[in-house]
């Protein structure tokens, strides 16, 4: 199998009209990495996407696909793969037709292509229904065909379109599983476009947080996590409050390494600290989510853990001092 | 439909309850269904099935006398003017469906697929209905000063040189016969098609075109096995009237080629009822056929 290839994009523009989806954006993902394009709805990373699989047109910049200018190669020509969002079978073909369909519009003789398609079928588990219509299959074996059918043509670069947004919860855990398995042993490179920030956390090398068109960081999960750039980077992934410290701007406190004591009690020496209200409680299982009403923050959550929190559980409405580190804070691009 | 006639399923188990409410949750179902069973009854049994026994009924030149007898159906078939008219007509139907399939498929796949806004699909498919807006009469006598010897058509023709004598083949002619159907029927073909194309989710054609194919090879191998049940459903409508038709062959052959139809309008002037109505059996019957055919190729449950 063909091994991954870089992509980069260089001052990559799209525009409709006078809207514009995506501002001339730079990025180098490298070969063989999963890389998530992360943001909410509109923010251009289904348009990015769509640039790199050719099915949008640059409107200027360049997609470079190892060291090649991409911009005006069609799509199946760049050793991309796309898989669909609705994942687009073809209802009027069976999984074997549907995996072979590239092989047939290449010419590939009949009884080889089908081999070869069920042999791929056979890798996603999908073997036992290799002569089922697409209306025949549930969500997750759908899903598995979409997968086949995008890595017969063995592409170096895969493009995932919200590959898991239509499964449901259980199915997707297993299948980000699969997926981040699948890309270790083909060693292809995976781009992969999500809403979900924990999708992104768990399968990405490289997350791209996208905003309006732009991106607004792109990093490893953890480094993304232990130091986001911008307020919008920290509010997305979550598990940050956003504030504001004298004399350092907009910071972000993980929710996680907040202590809270009774507003009574003297503050201890050495840390930066809050009085606020409970204003609701959520319990998580391991942890316990409480959102504070304090002065300067718009929405300020701590994140404790649950033994920890029942020992001397709090009610809404109890006032509380919250604490926390100097080290604890990241300082924000204002 | 058939499961509303039904009665509801658990009545035995409460019929023990009492006789008023039982015979009430019999009645009711075929109460609902009743209203389409008394229309189809009404205008669909009723009209066949007199057909059908007034075609085995006797006449003579004044009346018609009820009996059983073969004798129009013997005269029917064993005259080769049937099976010359018959023929006829088939062709008359083969023609206009193999011309207003290509067209009415064209027309569908540039609104669906070339056409990028609703709007405009909207626009300019109701700019295709505008024909419609007349009455099929008034459509085809309108292409007699078109086509005519000294029509518009032919004086243009011999103005600009390309012919010296009026073409003459261009109106009462079988040519002016298909013309005329295809102008009548390809709307026909259009509608469903198009609704079978609309109906494609466009990921398809992405999906195709990532996997390499051209753009013939997505018509090929995506668009056409898809729009099939459309192209049935169009299919079924323009080979149904074509057989039906008389009006069309009456006037655009200037009565110089016959139609089934145009036979049994014949037979009905003539007050030979019981010939006309064998006639008709055979026609329905032989209609019928050719429906079933094209439903056994295609399926069309998807589209209904």
């Amino acid at each position: 199998m063909r091994s991954g290839a870089a992509v980069e994009l260089i001052a990559l523009t799209k525009s409709y009209g006078r809207s514009v989806a995506v501002n001339r954006i730079d990025l180098r993902i490298p070969a063989g990495s999963y890389c998530c394009f992360l943001g909410p709805s509109g923010c251009g990373k289904t348009s990015t996407l769509r640039m790199i699989a050719g099915h949008e047109e640059v409107s200027d910049g360049d997609v470079l696909i190892g060291d090649t200018v991409v911009n005006d190669v069609p799509p199946a020509k760049r050793g991309t793969a796309m898989m669909f969002q609705s994942y687009a079978l073809f209802p009027h073909l069976d999984c074997v037709e549907n995996v072979a369909f590239s092989l047939k519009m290449r010419g590939v003789p009949k009884a080889q292509r089908r081999e070869r398609a069920r042999a791929m079928l056979e890798t996603v588990h999908m073997g036992a229904y290799a002569g089922r219509l697409p209306s025949q299959l549930s969500g997750g074996q759908q899903q598995r065909v979409a997968l086949a059918r995008a890595l017969i043509t063995e592409p170096g670069v895969l493009l995932l379109d919200e590959p898991l947004s239509a499964l449901d919860p259980f199915l997707r855990d297993r299948m980000r599983e699969e997926l981040k398995r699948l890309q270790t042993d083909l060693g292809i490179t995976f781009i992969h476009v999500t809403h979900s920030q924990s999708e992104a956390m768990a399968l990405a090398d490289l997350v791209v947080v996208m905003n309006e068109g732009r991106i607004e960081q792109a990093a490893a999960p953890r480094d993304l996590y232990n130091a986001p750039r911008t307020a919008f980077v920290a509010r997305f992934i979550g598990g940050h409050n956003v504030l504001t410290h004298d004399g350092l701007g907009p910071v972000a406190l993980r929710t996680d390494r907040i202590a809270l004591t009774d507003a009574a009690a003297p503050p201890p020496d050495g840390v930066f600290h809050v009085e606020g209200t409970v204003n609701a409680f959520e319990y998580h299982g391991s942890s316990v989510q409480l959102s504070l009403a304090v002065p300067g923050a718009d929405e300020f959550t701590v994140v404790m853990d649950e033994a920890r929190f029942f020992a001397a559980p709090l009610g809404v409405g109890a006032r509380v001092r919250a604490a926390w580190r100097d080290g604890d804070v990241h300082r924000l691009q204002a | 439909m058939s499961a509303t006639a039904l009665p509801p399923t658990g009545t035995t188990a409460r019929a023990a309850r009492g006789g008023v409410r039982r015979r009430r949750l019999r009645i009711a179902p075929y109460l609902q269904a009743a209203p389409l069973v008394l229309t189809l009854l009404v205008f669909l049994v009723v009209p066949i099935v007199t057909i059908a026994v007034v075609s085995f009924w006797d006449y003579d030149a004044v009346r018609v006398i009820p009996d059983f007898v073969l004798t129009n159906y013997e005269e029917l078939l064993g005259s080769a003017v049937t099976w010359k008219t018959y023929l006829n007509t088939l062709r008359y139907a083969a023609l206009a469906w193999a011309i207003t399939l290509p067209v009415g498929f064209a027309v569908a796949y540039f609104l669906a697929f070339h056409v990028r806004t609703v709007t405009w699909q909207m626009v300019l498919f109701l700019v295709c209905t505008v024909p419609f807006w007349t009455s099929n009469i008034i459509r085809m006598i309108s292409w007699i000063p078109f086509l005519g010897r000294n029509g518009l058509l032919n004086r243009a023709l011999i103005d600009l040189g390309v012919v010296d004598h009026p073409l003459e083949f261009l109106l009462f002619s079988d040519f002016s016969v298909v013309l005329a159907f295809v102008h009548l029927y390809t709307l026909f073909m259009v509608v469903p098609i198009f609704n079978a194309m609309m109906r494609i989710d466009r990921a398809l054609i992405e999906a195709a075109r990532d996997a390499g194919a051209n753009g013939q090879q997505i018509l090929w191998n995506v668009i056409l096995p898809l729009t099939k049940p459309g192209i049935a459903i169009g299919s079924i409508f323009v080979v149904t009237l074509v057989m039906g038709d008389f009006i069309t062959v009456r006037l655009m052959s200037g009565g110089q080629s016959a139609s089934v139809g145009l036979m049994i309008a014949n037979e009905i002037s003539l007050l030979h009822y019981p010939a006309a109505a064998a006639n008709a059996v055979v026609l329905l019957v032989l209609v019928m056929m050719m429906v079933v055919a094209m439903l056994r190729i295609v399926d069309i449950r998807k589209e209904l």
